[in-house]
């Protein structure tokens, strides 16, 4: 069930409204009942991936948080505490590597499930093309979303055992936390500690809340409609023949993709949390106006905010103090240089971190390209610190000043848009190519002398995608400035009703939608 | 919180917000919507039948091989008779039996006339022809129910239900048209009659594809079932012919088929195609498309020959004798004869039909 199909804003208006009628205590019952025929439209198999996800996560933090109980129930007995400060230990590390074990068995299903579904063909071709095998593809089902209600699982698992989270005891809630279809399509990943309170809780209808979330759909759909899913059909030109489309269609393809990519997955995430508002249900920004960036630093702690912090709490984090790396590091202090030794893990930790990032988004090289690219920027950003600290130093005046930030972040946004010529041709070498033919080839008079209107755009299209990029930047500035829009027009309710009304109606009249335009997913949740 | 004068505000401005929101998206829909005033007529045409005053003895169903074949003023002319054409182009067969149903609903004709030719089509062909066909209709149950058996793969309903989810894309070519006719639209034919003066004379026609599978599909009996059903329930005399129209070729098998069908439930089976010569059609002057389609002169042949057969073999009565019947009938003459005039006019400026629009 596509999010911009007729038959989910039936199944949305439906949803809104039995969930305020029904008894409160049957709330999180219907929303698990609206999950399961939200995915099972999308196919019955990829149900019973998800529901083995459940299982094993149920299983495995429940028995987790038995063992735990059980040791803590022991330690505090006389007996126990009779016993000497050795044996004590003794018990408590052998509980603990009983919870190891559950704990890595938990992990090696949850994660296999994806792994195996989703990049069986990847292993398959490089092998192919590494040893000529021969080997055929293999035709599994990809569940939807599984990437992100996977990532979502192994967190609360990981949470139970570091003892974060308490495990939830009824299977149906954990489920629920699993399958919660807003987030199923494109995240946010969210984590059970800030999900499970308002998801499992009874709401009561709360009018701003309602009104808030709706006009964040209206938002988005704004966002995805009207400026994403219109560009989308000039990058698709673009970057489906960059033999033709060499050198400025490279760069003004780059910066239509950032437009399209920004407003397809802001304006889906702002669908999303509008769903969660409206049945009372807190979830957390995704975004943070990532394009005001001003270095990739920043930018990746504004953009896909949840997967960044996934990334950082359970792979980052865990891997930089993991006993092999401090030990390498401490050889590499000793062997090679001090700076170099104290450096080493965090450099692998971020070269991982960020080669199982790109690995996330797809199982192809170009995305781990991608991955491994950001991680040389990150880290090549963290060396030139010192000289970028000097620099800002020495000429104060000119570093504080409006004009350097917006050389900054045109600086940042540039680079992505560089960066994600990976994800735009999908293909290393033709990425690379392009990207270098936007220095060699020199092609900007023919590339505005018409041809970008055989892109499949007219130029009613563009002023419409241009006006419409327009209006995401100008909220984002109010927003940057003085915080939430809706909050703002709330003061005015007449001037806040009669926005969003204009809002749909641009919406229905030129939004990329019914006969004559293709439906599309949203860009994300193929990653 | 919100204070209960606050809450009360907000209702309020969400209520005139949603009035606005639903006359704008109508008023839109109205406007996105083509008007088919110009260039492709046949759209305009289903909405035309629920302006007529009096009642008509003949309803034709069926495709383009009955509102350009016949000429319901020339069988007022000859014979009194008053009929309307119910096609529209591409008009699939479960159309057919929705707007009959719909004549029904409204009044009681004595004789139903359907083109076969439309049973060669046994599933949902064109989401255009789809809207030129139903789009006019008011809605009712009989439209949802033409619309769900019409929909192909792609089509929505609610958008038949919403014009301007279909047309809002038409924001970038909307032309003077759009707003002229935003509220009313000019006729476009005579009781359902698209006139065409214009002659093309029929040069050589293709060679007939061979088909697979000549077999007429179960769609197509079980929807011909319910059209000879419902006449049977309104105490009306179904016809089934085939018009001379010579291309699409009708294939003897599917006569075959249709003459057992006649046959077995009693229905008369007129296939026009080999009585042209006694009709007194000439493909050389009496088409307008080599022989797909009959020009006004072929028409009123056919017309003329066919009110002779419904007056004489059916019964249809001469309704010249009743006023009201007579002044509508005299309006819709004058109407035929002003755009018949127009034509030629324009058939003599510029040697071809620039424009086909009643009152241009």
């Amino acid at each position: 069930m596509l999010f911009t199909s007729y038959g989910f804003i039936a199944f949305l208006i439906a949803l809104f409204a039995l969930y305020y009628i029904i008894p409160k205590r049957f709330q999180w019952l219907l929303l698990l009942a609206a999950n399961i025929l939200f995915y099972a439209c999308a196919g019955w198999q990829g149900l019973c991936f998800m529901a083995a996800t459940v299982i094993v996560s149920w299983a495995a933090t429940n028995l987790m948080g038995a063992s735990l109980k059980k040791q803590k129930a022991y330690l505090a007995t006389p007996e126990a505490k009779a016993l000497p400060r050795e044996e004590r230990k003794a018990y408590k590390k052998a509980r603990e590597k009983d919870r190891k074990r559950i704990f890595v068995a938990a992990l090696i299903a949850d994660i296999g499930i994806l792994a195996a579904l989703k990049y069986t063909n990847f292993l398959i071709n490089n092998v192919n093309s590494l040893f000529s095998a021969g080997i055929g593809n293999v035709d599994w089902v990809l569940p939807l979303g599984i990437s992100f209600y996977t990532f979502q699982t192994v967190s609360y698992v990981i949470d139970v055992y570091w003892e974060k989270v308490e495990p939830e005891k009824n299977i149906l809630r954990v489920a629920l936390f699993t399958s919660f279809f807003p987030l199923l399509i494109q995240g946010p990943i969210s984590r059970f500690g800030d999900l499970s309170e308002t998801l499992f809780a009874e709401h009561k209808a709360d009018f701003k809340q309602i009104s808030f979330g709706i006009q964040r759909i209206l938002w988005g759909y704004f966002k995805k409609l009207v400026i994403a899913d219109r560009l989308l059909v000039a990058v698709t030109a673009l970057c489906g023949d960059p033999a033709a489309y060499s050198g400025a269609y490279v760069f003004i393809g780059a910066v239509l993709y950032a437009a399209e990519l920004y407003a397809d997955f802001t304006g889906g995430i702002d669908i999303t949390i509008g769903i969660a508002q409206v049945l009372g249900i807190s979830v957390k920004e995704n975004f943070l106006r990532p394009y005001f960036s001003r270095n990739i630093a920043e930018y990746w702690r504004r953009w896909h905010i949840s997967m960044g912090t996934w990334f950082k709490d359970y792979i980052f984090y865990p891997l930089s103090v993991a006993p092999w790396l401090l030990r390498l590091s401490k050889s590499a202090r000793q062997k090679i240089s001090d700076g170099f030794g104290r450096k080493l893990s965090v450099y692998i930790s971020t070269i991982v971190t960020w080669f199982l990032t790109g690995l996330w988004h797809g199982a192809a090289w170009n995305f781990v390209v991608w991955g491994l690219l950001n991680a040389f920027f990150i880290l090549l950003a963290e060396e030139i610190k010192p000289l970028s600290q000097r620099f800002r130093a020495r000429h104060e005046g000119l570093t504080a000043g409006f004009g350097y930030r917006v050389f900054e972040t045109l600086r940042t946004f540039l680079l992505m848009c560089s960066l994600r010529i990976l994800d735009c041709y999908r293909d290393v070498a033709v990425s690379f190519k392009a990207f270098w033919s936007v220095f060699t080839t020199n092609n900007w008079a023919e590339a505005f002398s018409g041809e970008l209107l055989n892109l499949g755009l007219g130029v009613g299209d563009y002023i419409v995608a241009g006006l419409g990029v327009a209006l995401m930047f100008t909220v984002s500035c109010v927003q940057e400035k003085c915080g939430s829009v809706r909050e703002l027009a709330w003061k005015k309710p007449a001037v806040s009703y009669v926005l969003f009304g204009a809002l749909a109606i641009v919406i229905l009249v030129f939004g990329a939608y019914g006969v004559g335009y293709d439906s599309t997913q949203f860009i994300y949740n193929q990653f | 919180m919100i204070t209960k004068s606050r809450k009360k505000l907000h209702i309020v401005c969400i209520a005139v917000c949603l009035i606005v929101l639903i006359a704008a998206v109508w008023l839109l829909g109205r406007l996105f919507e083509p008007k088919y005033m110009s260039g492709v007529l046949e759209g305009a045409m289903t909405a035309e039948y629920y302006d007529e005053v009096t009642p008509h003895d003949v309803v034709f169903i069926g495709d383009c091989e009955v509102y350009e074949n016949f000429s319901p003023v020339t069988m007022w002319e000859e014979q009194g008779i008053t009929s309307y054409i119910r096609g529209s182009a591409q008009q699939l067969i479960w159309q057919s039996y929705y707007l009959l149903e719909e004549v029904f609903e409204r009044e009681s004709p004595k004789v139903v006339v359907y083109n076969v030719q439309s049973m060669k089509y046994d599933e949902p062909q064109s989401e255009a022809y789809n809207r030129m066909t139903l789009d006019g209709m008011p809605l009712s149950k009989i439209k949802l129910d033409a619309i769900k058996a019409s929909m192909t793969e792609d089509e929505e309903l609610i958008s038949y239900l919403v014009p301007l989810l279909r047309y809002h894309s038409r924001w970038s070519e909307l032309s003077a048209e759009d707003f002229e006719y935003i509220f009313s639209r000019d006729k476009v034919t005579v009781a359902g009659y698209l006139m065409r003066a214009d002659v093309k004379p029929m040069t050589k026609l293709p060679a007939a594809p061979v088909l697979e599978d000549v077999t007429i599909g179960d769609t197509c009996w079980e929807y011909l079932d319910k059209i000879r059903e419902t006449c049977d329930a309104n105490g009306a005399t179904l016809i089934l012919i085939k018009s001379p129209s010579l291309w699409p070729h009708w294939y003897d098998e599917w006569d075959e088929q249709i003459s057992d069908y006649a046959n077995k439930y009693g229905l008369d089976y007129i296939n026009f195609l080999p009585l042209s010569d006694d009709i007194g059609i000439d493909m050389q002057t009496d088409t307008y498309d080599g022989g797909l389609h009959l020009n006004v002169y072929g028409a009123q042949k056919l017309s003329a020959y066919f009110a002779k057969l419904l007056s004489e073999d059916y019964g249809v009565p001469d309704r010249r004798d009743d006023a009201d019947i007579s002044a509508d009938w005299a309006e819709k003459t004058g109407a035929y004869y002003e755009l018949l005039a127009a034509q030629k006019a324009e058939l003599e400026e510029y040697g071809y039909l620039k424009s086909w629009t009643l009152g241009e």
